[in-house]
């Protein structure tokens, strides 16, 4: 990956345009204040952004731009603090928007973060949670886990990696779980295999849960959704469809739950897992992967080509 | 693309006003309606500049001189906020543009925008009373060119960069929150800065404007003008705060508790697009009118990939499913795009129960879309989750039903199909419930619209309402008049003039 900062790259694009301004209307400057590079391509933000900070929720989101000619992506709400004003967010580097947001430096801003967004996650009491996380869904389940040890429930959380380096946030996990249970594809740490692995044998031990929470990948999503069903344990989902506005307006981020058309932004993202249509959702993830595929060129190219000029500068 | 196709704003001199000799009546009605420059069809088809033109000052002047500038003008009943149309009118005639301007924004804030999207035929120019013999006076066109011209003159207290901006008295110390930058929103937000009250707007979208910027395209409403009113607005001391989705970030009641705010205007407008709930309309390939539009026009979608991330549909054939404004734009908005080769228009009823604009659907035909008139769809077909196809069935006109418009009634074996790697859903907007939702003792009707009396005023006690998400989707004057009745009550409420 190429070490160029994205403030040259976005300033090299603006110019071309004639563009001047980064920011878009009013007061806010959404800065990214620390921003810490984990493993498996997972990024670590804590952005200003006050107005979220103070009504963010276990399982909402934020919508963000990072500049005028961006796209606007949803990513998780990790962590916020009310006092400081900041929000946490974990981002992994798949595509172009993500990729050149993990270019940026703390002390860059991003155009736009809007949220907090969708319905926050359903915490009840006197429930046994029993939380998978996969990639960035580690970081998504985080927040929901402390919201049920808040309240005094038992929480077990079981998060995976393909190998022991590439652990995300175990020691964030393990203060707010009862339990922390891992797996590596590789074996290298904990149980060998994926998170249902875990999830399988906990079932068939008959051990004692009352909800099941799972984010991350759909397939690991619609796996665990699979194995719960015959064991009739209430099982969460938070639905990761293509999203543009995040309040209703567009539709794009329909999904099928239990026969009825949702949409994720406002009537999610949570639902029921025994009810989601999880081949339609693979299906329209997959919705502009050819125009992604463009746009990952084209950015490489003015990656490389950037490169050149500072190589010449120098 | 080149530049020199874009509209070419009016002359900067302002002719001397001429005293010319009075026309009779019937002098007056012998000058043909003045036709309106445009793009060539088949160039304009393929770029996403303004379509009209626009008047030069000559041609403004000479067809001022059809109006009668009657005493009791028919014309201003049929403008939802009352345009006095003779005496703006009579300016023009005279070449006296800045003082057309003056008489003409008493009424309308946005003038430049309504000359452009008005439904004129249906409102001020239906009503006139040379309409019953010849051609009516061309109201709408006169009016954007007023407005054009003054903006090029920004020194006449336009909205150009050098503005003049109005006195505006000491501030009163009220505060009012206005929800969506919509143009009710915009509207009632410039009438209360005037009166020296506190104003910031919060908009969901990271853009003020509403329909204007995410759904009308840039060749039927270029986004600069749009700014430009913006930007005004901003220089009247209106705080404009986007991101800011009311409901989520902050409720109704935060806002007035904890914020401060005496008074909140809503103006959210009618955002929650109809799917059709028929087979297979969840397939890749099919899209609401408010997804394709806003990802071509408020993204800049098409300008993907060079300088804009926001990916568009690329498809060859493309069916827009509708007849409304919303739907026309898409269509003509698909076919705009380098790789579109064939866009259709499949709408259930016939041409002259078609909703949209006459001149939308005149300039879609022209620039060579295809309308499958008593046709409607019924199923999506595709392969590997994608869309390749719209069985569709032919239709015709039964008994009227309770909207007076006949009837579309299926005609049984009538199905034929056609190739489509996209299709745009435009049968209408419901209303956003996210507000409905956040807002307790907020009445609404049971389609989600929230119930307002005339001056706007809702169930809860300092909660005015306008626009779209009171009436259902509608027009951009109308939606400006509600959000003007509303800054006036809000105005009363604040000052303590009426409880
Ligand atoms: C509610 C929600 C919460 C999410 N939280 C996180 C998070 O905390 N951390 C994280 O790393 N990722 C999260 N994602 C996924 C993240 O939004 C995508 O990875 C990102 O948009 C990819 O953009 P890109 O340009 O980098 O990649 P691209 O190459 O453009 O896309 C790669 C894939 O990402 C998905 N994607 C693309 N655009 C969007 C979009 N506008 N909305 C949703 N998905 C899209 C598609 O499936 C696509 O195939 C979340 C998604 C949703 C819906
Ligand atoms: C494609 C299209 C073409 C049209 N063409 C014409 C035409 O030619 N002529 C005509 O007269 N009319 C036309 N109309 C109708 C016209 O645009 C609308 O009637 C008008 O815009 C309504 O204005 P509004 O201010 O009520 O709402 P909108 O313009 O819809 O604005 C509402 C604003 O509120 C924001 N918002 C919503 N919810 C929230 C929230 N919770 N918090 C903060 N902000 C929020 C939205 O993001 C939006 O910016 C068209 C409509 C469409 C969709
Ligand atoms: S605002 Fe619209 S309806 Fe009123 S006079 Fe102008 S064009 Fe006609
Ligand atoms: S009704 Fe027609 S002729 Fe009479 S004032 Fe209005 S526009 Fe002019
Ligand atoms: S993202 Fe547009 S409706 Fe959900």
């Amino acid at each position: 990956m190429s070490a160029l900062s994205a403030i040259q790259l976005l300033a090299h694009k603006l110019e071309r345009e004639g563009q001047t301004n980064i920011t878009s209307y009013g007061d806010s400057v959404f800065r990214i204040l620390e921003k810490n590079d984990l493993a498996a391509k997972v990024f670590r933000y804590v952005i200003e952004a006050p107005d979220v900070a103070k009504k963010a929720k276990a399982g909402q989101f934020v919508i963000l731009r990072l500049y005028n000619d961006g796209e606007r992506i949803p990513i998780t709400l990790a962590d916020w603090n009310v006092a400081k004003g900041t929000i946490t967010l974990y981002v992994q580097a798949i595509g172009k928007t993500t990729i050149m947001m993990s270019m940026m430096k703390a002390g860059d801003a991003l155009a736009d973060v809007v949220g907090p967004l969708g319905i926050p996650s359903h915490v009840e009491k006197g429930k046994t949670l029993v939380a998978l996380g996969g990639g960035f869904g580690i970081a998504a389940i985080h927040p929901i886990v402390r919201a049920h040890k808040l309240i005094g429930n038992k929480t077990i959380s079981i998060i995976g990696a393909r190998t022991k380096e590439l652990m995300l946030m175990e020691n964030e996990m393990r203060a707010i779980s009862d339990d922390v249970r891992i797996a590596t594809d590789d074996g290298s740490y904990g149980t060998k295999g994926f998170v249902t692995t875990v999830l399988k044998s906990m079932l068939e031990n008959r051990e004692l849960m009352d909800v099941v929470l799972a984010i991350g990948p759909v397939v690991m999503m619609k796996a665990v959704a699979d194995l719960t069903r015959s064991y009739g344990v209430q099982t969460l989902v938070s639905l990761n469809p293509i999203m543009m506005d995040g309040t209703g307006m567009c539709g794009a981020c329909r999904v099928v739950v239990g026969d009825k058309l949702q949409f994720a932004c406002v009537d999610g993202p949570e639902f029921d897992a025994h009810k989601v249509d999880f081949e339609l959702l693979v299906a329209r993830q997959k919705m502009y992967s050819p125009q992604e595929k463009i746009s990952m060129e084209l950015f490489n190219k003015i990656c490389e080509a950037q490169e050149h000029r500072e190589t010449a500068a120098w | 693309m080149n530049n020199d196709t874009q509209t070419s704003p009016p002359r900067t001199d302002e002719p001397m006003a001429q005293i010319k000799p009075k026309l009779s009546n019937k002098e007056r009605m012998k000058i043909p309606r003045h036709p309106m420059p445009e793009q060539n069809p088949l160039e304009r088809a393929r770029n996403f500049f303004e379509v009209p033109l626009g008047y030069t000052p000559e041609m403004a002047m000479e067809e001022a001189e059809r109006c009668l500038l009657c005493k009791k003008a028919k014309c201003v009943e049929g403008c939802p906020v009352n345009v006095q149309i003779p005496d703006f009118i009579e300016h023009v005639a005279a070449g006296n543009f800045s003082l057309a301007a003056q008489a003409l924004k008493q009424m309308n804030a946005l003038p430049a925008v309504c000359g452009r999207v008005c439904p004129q035929e249906d409102q001020c120019e239906s009503l006139c009373v040379i309409g019953a013999k010849v051609e009516p006076v061309a109201v709408g066109r006169l009016e954007r060119f007023v407005a054009d011209w003054e903006r090029a003159n920004p020194a006449n207290g336009g909205t150009g960069s050098k503005v003049k901006i109005p006195e505006l008295p000491p501030p009163t110390g009220k505060k009012v929150a206005i929800i969506g930058a919509g143009p009710a929103g915009l509207t009632c937000a410039g009438d209360l800065a005037k009166r020296g009250h506190a104003v910031t707007i919060f908009e969901a979208l990271h853009k003020p404007g509403g329909v204007l910027v995410y759904g009308i395209p840039e060749f039927r409403l270029p986004k600069q003008i749009v700014e430009a009113e913006v930007q005004y607005l901003e220089k009247l001391g209106v705080q404009i705060k986007c991101d800011f989705v009311v409901g989520m970030t902050r409720t109704i009641d935060e806002l007035m508790n904890e914020d401060g705010y005496d008074a909140v205007f809503i103006g959210t407008g009618a955002g929650l697009p109809y799917f059709m709930g028929l087979p297979g309309e969840n397939l890749n390939g099919v899209y609401s009118a408010n997804e394709f539009l806003t990802r071509v026009n408020l993204m800049k979608g098409f300008e993907f990939p060079n300088h804009a991330d926001t990916p568009v549909p690329m498809a060859k054939h493309v069916v827009v499913v509708g007849g409304g404004n919303t739907a026309m734009d898409a269509a003509r908005t698909a076919l705009r795009l380098p790789w579109t080769e064939k866009v259709y228009i499949v709408y259930r009823r016939s041409h002259v129960e078609m909703p949209a604009r006459k001149e939308e659907i005149h300039h879609g035909e022209q620039e060579g879309i295809e309308f499958l008139l008593l046709t409607n769809p019924t199923r999506f077909l595709g392969k590997d989750g994608w869309l390749n196809g719209v069985e569709c069935q032919k239709m015709e006109l039964g008994e009227p039903d309770a909207s007076g418009r006949r009837k579309p009634v299926a005609i049984p074996g009538s199905e034929f199909t056609l190739e489509a790697e996209a299709v745009i859903i435009a049968v209408g907007n419901g209303s956003n419930p996210l507000i409905n939702k956040t807002t307790p003792g907020l009445s609404v009707t049971k389609y989600g619209n929230i119930i307002a009396d005339e001056s706007g005023k809702t169930s809860r006690e300092g909660v005015w309402a306008g626009g779209d998400i009171v009436i259902g989707a509608a027009t951009v004057i109308k939606a400006m008049g509600a959000g003007k009745s509303a800054a006036k009550a809000i105005d009363e409420f604040v000052t303590g003039k009426k409880q």
